[in-house]
C-alpha cells in the first residue's frame, strides 16, 4: 500500500506540499494534512464531473472520438483560423504551459491567462510601481502585522493562515497570532473578518482613496485627510497606518476585491507605493493571493518565454502585449477570434456575456478534466489527466517559488503536455502539407 | 564521427600563450584534437581571429531576471543595438525574440552565440528558488551554463559559523550545492541580507547581524574556510559590502585583504570579487563622488591571492538586480523608480530596479570611467574578468562597444569628450593611454574564466577542449583597433562562424543551430557521519521555519538538461 508524503496540492495558490496520500489499487483511498478544498480534489469529490473520452460536435451533439481524431480535427481547426485566442492553462503544469506557449507562437495567436479576469491588474501594478514582496516563510518567521485586503483566505486558501500568515509560528514569531495583529478590509465581515484585531469596512470601490489616505499619513501629512474616507472614519485610518508603521515585519496580502474592483491596476500601483513609503519606517512587503495553483506559474513561463506575464499576441511572429487590447476578454468583446482554444480554465462560466456569446459563435477547443460550460460551448474537447494527481509537473505558489507536483495514481487520459506537443505536431504535418 | 578542419585561422588562444599565429584547428565529435582525416569538413577561415569561445563569469540570465523582464515590459520592445536586442520574429531556426536589458531566454542564448560566447555563469541562485533558475536554463539554447548559489545571509551559515562548526559549515554548503544543483559559493552583502529582513543594512565587515551575534567578516572567513575545506573548484565569489556607496572603496580593499591569509586548495585563486565598478568609490557622499579605482588597482597589482570582475556600465537604460536588497531599495528612493523585492526566506535578499546611465550626469560619468580604470590600471589581465555585471551596468549585447573603449584611447577621448568638467576632475581614466590588444581581450574574455573556474576544457584551444570557437571577421596585423575601433565592434558584434561542441551555430552573424547546452553543478563529498549530524539541525530548521518540505527543496533531476557533475574531495 503505497503512502505517498509530501505531495504537492494542485488547489489553490498556496500549494501546501505536506500533503501525505495513501494509494489502494490506484485509488487514493486516504488524504492527511489537505484543507477541504484540497481534500475533495484528491479524493476525486469531482469524478462525477470527469469528461470520460474525447468528443468533437457533429450536428450539435458531442460524440465521442478517439485522442487521435479528436487532435486532429483541433489542428484543422487552428491551421484554418487567422485568429486564435487561447485562453487559461492555469490549472496545469509549467510543461504544458510552456508547450501552449510555443503552439501559440508557431500559429500565430494570441494567448493569455486566467489572471485577465484576476491578478492581472496586479501585474500592470507591478509594471508601474514594482513588486516589493517575499517568500511566505519571510511572513511565518517575522511578519507582527498582517492586512487581508479585499481577500478571504478562511474560504479561498484554507491553509494560507496555519501554514504561512496569522496562526504560523517561526523564528522570531514564536508566540503565533498572540503576538501578531491581524486586520482585515474589505466591503463585508467575511469570515476571515472575524477572526482580525481589526476589521476595517471600506466603502465598494474605493480602496485607492483608502490607500492614499493611508500612504497620506504614512508620509506625515494627517492633516490633509478629511474627516471619512472610503467610509473609514479618520481615526480609525490614522490607527492602522500607525499600526503599519509601527510594526517590526508588516506584510499586505491582497485578493481579487482590490484586483478587480474600480480603480483596477491603480489600487495595486498605490500598494506597491504604500509598502515603499513604509519602508522608510519598518519593512514592508505585499504578496497578491493567487486563486488558480499555477495561475502564478503562467506569469513565470510566459515572462522567460516571451518577456510578457499575460495577453500575448504572436501575430507579427514576435510577441506583442497591450492588455486592454489583447486581452482574452478584449479579443471576444470586439468579436476579434475566429477560433479558441480553452484549457485548464472555464470561460464559459467566467466571461462577460458578450464574450462568452461570441465564444458560442466560434469553434472553440476544450482541453481540461473535466466538464464546465466551456465544455457547452466547445466543438472539440479533449480530455486530460489531472495534474498533481494523474500527472506530474512544475507549478508556482503565489510568491513565486516553484515545487514538483507528483504523478500520485496512473490514468487512461493523456496529459495537458502531451496533448499540447500532439496538438502542434498535427498542426506542423498539416502546414507541411498545405 | 565528425570532424571539422578551421583552415587559415588568426589563432588567440592566451591558455597556450599563442597570440594571433596562423594555424589550422582540427576539431572531432565536439572536442579539439591534435589532427583530423581527410574527410573533415573543412571551414577557411581565411586569415580570420580565432578564438575559443566566449564565457561570461558574472551574469544575471536566468532567475531574477525574470522579475526583471515582468517589471519591464518596455524592454521588450528596446532595439538599442540592431541585430542584438528589440523584438524579432520566429523563423524557422529560432523562436521569437524580444528585449534588450532583460531578453527572453531564447534571445539570450541566440544573442551570446552572435558574439562567439558559448558558456555563461548565473552569478546569484537563491536556494529555495533554484528549480525556477534551472527551468529558465533549459529554455536558453545552446550555451553552457553554470550557477553560484547564495550564502552570504543564510541562517544555517550564521549559526555554524557563529557556534563555531566548520565541518558542519562545510556539510551544509556541499548539501546547498546539491540542492539548487549550483556551482559555487556566492556572497551578497555578507550579513546584510538578514539585516534586510528588518528592514536594516549591515554597515562593514565588523558590523554585527542582527540576532545572529556574527559579523560579515566572520561569515567570509567562514564560508572561504568551507570553499577550501571542499575543494569547490571555484573561489568564493564576493560581493562586497556597502556595494553603491561613496567611500566603499575601503571596506573593497579592506575585504581583499582578508583573504591574504586564506589557502587555496586548488590553483586558482582564494577570491574572486564582483563588478568592483560598483565599489571602487571614493569620496564621503554623491556630491564630492569621484574614483577609487587607483586605490583598489594599487592594492590588486600587489596582490595575488585574488581575481575580479569590472561590472563596466554601459550608457543608456539598463535594469540593476541583485540579492543586495537593501542597495535595491536605496536606489529605488534615490532614483524616484520602481522597486521589486524578493527576501527568501532564512536565505537571502533581493531587488530589481530600473535605472538609466547618462553622461550627462558626473556620477554616471565616473561609473563608467571606474570600469575602465580597474581594467586599464591593474597590469595582469589574467586577473581580471570582462563584465557588464550584465544587465546591471548594462546589457551584454554591448560587449563590443564596451571592447572599443578598452582597446582605443582614440575611442575613449571621443566618449570623454561630452564629459562636464566636474566629471573629468572625479576620474583619472584621461590620463591613461593604455590600449589592450587581442591577446589582452582574449584573456579576460576566455582565459581568465577558465582558470578561475577551474574549466580546462573551456576558454581555450587545446586539443582535449571543448570544441568551442569563435571566428570574427578581422585580419589581425591588418587592423589597428586604436582607431579602426568601428570595425573591431562590427566584428565581435556577429560572430563569423561561433562552433558549439564542434558545431556551427552561428554563421555570418546568423543563427544556424540550435542545440542544447550543458549544466555544471558541483558534488562535494562530505564524511557521512559529518553529513547526518548536519541534516538533524537541517530537518528541524524545515519542521520549524521553512514553508516548503526537505524532500521538495531539492532541484529533481528532469530539471537538468545535459547535466555534468563536477566531484570534489573534501579534507574533513
Amino acid at each position: 500500500m503505497p503512502v505517498i508524503k509530501d505531495a504537492v496540492c494542485s488547489l489553490c495558490g498556496s500549494l501546501c506540499d505536506d500533503i501525505t496520500v495513501t494509494v489502494e489499487d490506484n485509488k487514493i483511498t486516504k488524504i492527511e494534512n489537505a484543507c477541504i478544498l484540497g481534500h475533495s480534489k484528491f479524493v476525486g469529490m469531482f469524478e462525477h464531473d470527469r469528461i470520460e473520452t474525447p468528443m468533437i460536435r457533429k450536428d450539435g451533439e458531442l460524440v465521442s472520438v478517439s485522442y487521435e481524431e479528436a487532435i486532429e480535427a483541433a489542428a484543422k481547426i487552428l491551421v484554418s483560423s487567422r485568429r486564435t485566442l487561447s485562453y487559461g492553462w492555469c490549472s496545469t503544469s509549467c510543461e504544458a504551459i510552456s508547450g501552449a506557449i510555443q503552439l501559440a507562437e508557431e500559429t500565430g495567436s494570441i494567448i493569455d491567462s486566467t489572471a485577465n479576469v484576476c491578478h492581472g491588474p496586479s501585474a500592470l501594478a507591478a509594471q508601474e510601481k514594482g513588486s516589493p514582496s517575499a517568500s511566505l516563510g519571510e511572513i511565518k518567521n517575522r511578519a507582527d502585522v498582517i492586512v487581508f485586503w479585499g481577500c478571504n483566505p478562511v474560504h479561498a486558501h484554507p491553509r494560507h493562515m496555519s501554514r504561512y500568515s496569522s496562526f504560523s509560528k517561526g523564528f522570531f514569531t514564536e508566540k503565533g497570532r498572540k503576538a501578531r495583529t491581524m486586520a482585515v478590509i474589505d466591503v463585508r465581515k467575511t469570515d476571515t473578518a472575524k477572526l482580525a484585531d481589526k476589521y476595517v469596512e471600506i466603502e465598494q470601490g474605493s480602496d485607492l482613496l483608502l490607500v492614499t489616505a493611508l500612504r497620506s499619513i504614512v508620509n506625515g501629512h494627517e492633516d490633509v485627510i478629511p474627516e471619512t474616507v472610503a467610509g473609514v472614519p479618520k481615526a480609525e485610518i490614522i490607527e492602522l497606518a500607525e499600526t503599519l508603521k509601527n510594526a517590526k515585519f508588516a506584510c499586505i496580502f491582497f485578493g481579487m476585491g482590490v484586483t478587480q474592483s474600480r480603480s483596477k491596476y491603480k489600487n495595486g500601483d498605490a500598494m506597491s507605493s504604500l509598502i515603499s513609503d513604509l519602508n522608510q519606517h519598518t519593512k514592508a512587503v505585499m504578496i497578491g493571493m493567487r486563486g488558480h495553483y499555477n495561475v502564478t506559474g503562467f506569469g513565470q513561463v510566459a515572462t522567460w518565454e516571451t518577456g510578457f506575464p499575460m495577453a500575448i499576441d504572436f501575430a507579427k511572429g514576435y510577441p506583442y502585449y497591450n492588455p486592454g487590447e489583447t486581452g482574452a476578454n478584449d479579443l471576444l468583446v470586439r468579436e476579434e477570434p475566429d477560433a479558441a482554444i480553452i484549457a485548464a480554465a472555464d470561460a464559459g462560466a467566467h466571461f462577460p456575456q458578450k464574450a462568452v456569446r461570441h465564444l458560442a459563435r466560434i469553434p472553440v477547443i476544450q482541453i481540461d478534466p473535466y466538464a464546465n460550460p466551456t465544455t457547452e460551448l466547445a466543438d472539440v474537447v479533449i480530455p486530460s489527466a489531472i495534474v498533481g494527481i494523474e500527472a506530474e509537473g512544475t507549478a508556482y505558489r503565489m510568491d513565486a517559488i516553484s515545487l514538483h507536483m507528483k504523478k500520485l495514481i496512473d490514468s487512461k487520459f493523456k496529459t495537458d503536455e502531451e496533448i499540447v506537443k500532439d496538438l502542434t505536431e498535427k498542426v506542423r504535418e498539416l502546414k507541411r502539407g498545405a | 564521427m565528425s570532424e571539422i578542419l578551421i583552415k587559415n585561422a588568426s589563432v588567440c588562444d592566451p591558455a597556450q600563450g599563442i597570440n594571433c599565429e596562423t594555424m589550422d584547428i582540427c576539431v572531432r565529435d565536439g572536442k579539439i584534437v591534435d589532427s583530423v582525416s581527410g574527410n573533415a569538413k573543412v571551414i577557411d577561415a581565411e586569415g580570420r581571429l580565432t578564438m575559443a569561445g566566449g564565457f561570461d563569469g558574472h551574469t544575471h540570465s536566468a532567475g531574477k531576471i525574470n522579475v526583471g523582464r515582468f517589471i519591464n515590459p518596455n524592454d521588450a520592445r528596446k532595439n538599442l543595438v540592431p541585430g542584438l536586442s528589440g523584438q524579432v520574429a520566429r523563423t524557422e531556426k529560432t523562436r521569437a525574440q524580444v528585449g534588450y536589458n532583460t531578453p527572453n531566454t531564447y534571445a539570450i542564448g541566440y544573442r551570446y552565440a552572435k558574439l562567439g560566447y558559448t558558456t555563461i555563469c548565473e552569478a546569484a541562485i537563491p536556494l529555495l528558488a533554484a528549480r525556477h533558475t534551472h527551468e529558465e536554463f533549459k529554455e536558453i539554447p545552446i550555451l553552457d551554463k553554470m550557477g553560484l548559489s547564495l550564502f552570504g545571509s543564510n541562517w544555517q551559515v550564521m549559526e555554524y559559523i557563529r557556534d563555531k562548526e566548520p565541518e558542519k559549515l562545510a556539510a551544509y554548503i556541499a548539501w546547498g550545492l546539491k540542492a539548487s544543483r549550483g556551482y559555487g559559493v556566492k556572497i551578497v552583502n555578507p550579513g546584510g541580507g538578514e539585516a534586510w529582513g528588518w528592514g536594516k543594512n549591515v554597515s562593514g565587515l565588523y558590523d554585527p547581524v542582527p540576532n545572529f551575534d556574527v559579523t560579515p567578516e566572520e561569515i567570509l572567513m567562514g564560508l572561504a574556510e568551507a570553499n577550501e575545506r571542499l575543494q569547490l573548484p571555484h573561489s568564493v565569489h564576493v560581493h562586497c559590502n556597502n556595494l553603491g556607496k561613496p567611500g566603499n572603496y575601503a571596506t573593497t580593499i579592506e575585504t581583499m585583504k582578508l583573504f591574504e591569509k586564506v589557502k587555496p586548495s586548488r590553483d586558482r585563486q582564494s577570491l574572486h570579487v564582483t563588478h568592483v565598478q560598483f565599489n571602487a568609490y571614493a569620496g564621503t557622499s554623491w556630491r564630492d563622488f569621484e574614483t577609487g579605482a587607483p586605490m583598489v588597482s594599487d592594492y590588486i597589482n600587489g596582490a595575488n591571492h585574488l581575481t575580479f570582475d569590472l561590472g563596466q556600465v554601459i550608457f543608456g537604460p539598463a535594469v540593476t538586480m541583485t540579492a543586495d536588497g537593501p542597495v535595491e531599495y536605496a536606489n529605488s528612493r534615490m532614483l524616484h523608480e520602481k522597486w521589486s523585492n524578493q527576501d527568501i526566506e532564512l536565505e537571502d535578499a533581493s531587488g530589481v530596479v530600473p535605472l538609466f546611465y547618462s553622461p550627462k550626469s558626473f556620477v554616471n560619468a565616473v561609473q563608467w570611467a571606474i570600469g575602465l580604470e580597474l581594467a586599464l590600471l591593474v597590469k595582469d589581465p589574467w586577473k581580471i574578468m570582462f563584465t557588464t555585471d550584465s544587465p546591471n551596468g548594462g546589457s551584454f549585447v554591448n560587449y563590443p562597444e564596451a571592447f572599443t573603449y578598452l582597446m582605443s584611447a582614440k575611442r575613449r577621448e571621443e566618449v570623454i569628450s561630452g564629459f562636464s568638467k566636474m566629471a573629468l576632475d572625479r576620474m583619472v581614466l584621461p590620463g591613461i593611454d593604455r590600449e589592450l590588444d587581442f591577446y589582452e581581450l582574449a584573456v579576460m574574455t576566455r582565459g581568465t574564466q577558465s582558470k578561475i573556474y577551474s574549466r580546462p576544457e573551456k576558454g581555450n584551444l587545446k586539443a582535449g577542449s571543448d570544441a568551442d570557437i569563435a571566428i570574427y571577421d578581422i585580419l589581425p596585423g591588418q587592423i589597428d583597433p586604436a582607431t579602426e575601433y568601428q570595425k573591431v565592434k562590427k566584428a565581435f558584434s556577429g560572430a563569423a562562424y561561433t562552433l558549439k561542441d564542434g558545431v556551427v551555430v552561428v554563421k555570418d552573424g546568423e543563427i544556424e543551430a540550435t542545440p542544447k547546452g550543458r549544466i555544471y553543478w558541483v558534488n562535494a563529498k562530505v564524511p557521512e557521519n559529518i553529513d547526518s549530524t548536519m541534516q538533524k539541525d537541517l530537518d528541524f530548521k524545515f519542521k520549524k521555519y521553512y514553508t516548503v518540505s526537505k524532500s521538495n527543496y531539492m532541484v529533481e533531476d528532469m530539471y537538468l538538461e545535459n547535466p555534468v557533475e563536477i566531484g570534489t574531495e573534501g579534507v574533513f
